[in-house]
């Protein structure tokens, strides 16, 4: 199997505090793949540093199996949408299209002129006077048309209207359906994650938490509700849990179906999934500072 | 031609939602031998959902033996599923449509009307099961 991100002990330090730190991750290639995690998890970083934008502290870091932006054909085959959709206030339409092709040689101009015709957008705009969705639709097709191999996009449907934040995914989608792209994009909004992903990887306070796909993670996690002096059944790795007096409900991984008549075993979803593992890091990072403070 | 749609609070993942909403088409006759399913672009592009999502369901439905791939044209259903049941459907709806109405005469509200049709749902596909 081809692996478009390889990540060893990655790790991001700055004078004063650690933005990401050994990350290990292989994200195999053809998937739509979400980085979750609250606001400073180190999504962010991961991106810059994956798109050569950033060089990491330590650790090792391999996009299609060289170093990012290691050579032009490397940085030919990555595409980048930096949070807040970058474009260029002062130019037109026109400009941003002559200047991606200028810039990338598989540059497709057909795709980028008919998919501002598709938007709507006005070749002799300036981008300064575009509104949000489709100053974020202008820096999508930017990096679609220059045919990436891998698109990384940092938030990219934060700051969007719920109409253009879905015609932004329907693009997005309509993308991977007609090209061979694997695609890695940050959000915070899960129900966008759900429709458009099929990998996740959750990322909390600089470490990876989870990574894999969707469908197994879901398959392999489970809530388990019981009374509460019994005993957790055996082979599961408790991720969360919860008591009251007489109650006890547990998130767990387990790769074996759990049959212990004591615990009613119920389905999750991917929400629950995502806030137990940031309920689980926010803990464990908890338990090292008072470690460390002690 | 049918259209899908996905509900993202059900918990149920997308492409089970998929193959479910083929599955009904077929059993209301909505769907008939012969007939094309869309493409995975135009799901794809009406939905904003992962294609991977669509042809794992079309692919389910396949091995399901409900609809056939052929390539480069598209999917299309390979057997109606309505046509030996759609004559019962008519007297079936006539029944259910008196029982609530009595169930309303005796006061039953919405939601426990529902609660009666769940738990008599459950019992009697636990009866077929044993």
């Amino acid at each position: 199997m081809s692996f478009v991100l390889e990540t060893e002990d990655l790790t991001k330090s700055y004078r004063a505090k650690t933005a990401l730190s050994n990350c290990t991750i292989n994200v195999p290639q053809g998937h739509v793949v979400g980085l979750v995690g609250p606001n400073g998890s180190g999504k962010s970083t991961l991106l810059n540093i994956a798109s050569g934008v950033l060089s990491p502290t330590s650790g090792s870091v391999h996009v299609f199996g060289s170093p990012p932006a290691s050579s032009s054909t490397q940085l030919g085959r990555v595409g980048f949408v930096a949070q807040d959709t970058p474009v260029y206030s002062g130019f037109t339409v026109q400009d941003h299209l002559r200047y991606g092709k200028h810039v990338n040689p598989k540059w497709d101009d057909n795709l980028a002129r008919h998919r501002v015709e598709q938007l709507g957008l006005d070749l002799g705009q300036r981008a300064g006077k575009l509104s949000g969705g489709q100053s974020a639709q202008l820096a999508l097709t930017l990096a679609i048309a220059k045919r990436p191999d891998l698109l990384l996009l940092d938030e990219p449907v934060a700051s969007l209207d719920p109409l253009a934040r879905r015609e932004f995914l329907q693009i997005l989608m309509e993308t991977v359906a007609e090209h061979d792209v694997s695609i890695l994009l940050s959000s915070h909004l899960v129900a966008d994650i759900e429709r458009v992903c099929d990998y996740l990887v959750v990322l909390v306070s600089s470490r990876v938490q989870v990574a894999g796909e969707i469908e197994d993670l879901l398959a392999t996690h489970h809530r388990l509700i019981g009374p509460r002096e019994t005993s957790p059944p055996e082979n599961q790795v408790v991720i969360e849990s919860s008591y009251t007096e007489r109650q006890s409900t547990l998130f767990v991984r387990s790769d074996s179906p759990i049959i212990d008549p004591h615990w009613t075993v119920e389905a999750v979803n991917l929400e629950d999934l995502v806030l137990a593992y940031m309920g689980h890091g926010r803990t464990e990072r908890g338990s090292t500072l008072n470690k460390e403070s002690a | 031609m049918i259209e899908f749609y996905i509900d993202t609070h059900s918990g149920v993942p997308p492409y089970l939602q998929i193959g479910q909403q083929v599955r009904r088409a077929l059993k209301l006759g909505l769907l008939e031998q012969g007939d094309q399913l869309p493409t995975v672009k135009e799901v794809v592009s009406r939905l904003a959902i992962n294609p991977n999502t669509v042809s794992k369901a079309y692919r389910e439905l396949e091995h399901e033996g409900l609809v056939v791939a052929r390539v480069g044209v598209g999917t299309f259903v390979a057997k109606s599923l309505g046509s030996e049941s759609f004559s019962a459907l008519a007297p079936l709806r006539r029944d259910l449509q008196r029982w609530m109405e009595s169930a309303r005469r005796a006061g039953l509200d919405d939601e426990s009307i529902e609660a009666l049709v769940r738990e008599c749902f459950r019992s009697t596909s636990r009866t077929v099961v044993a």
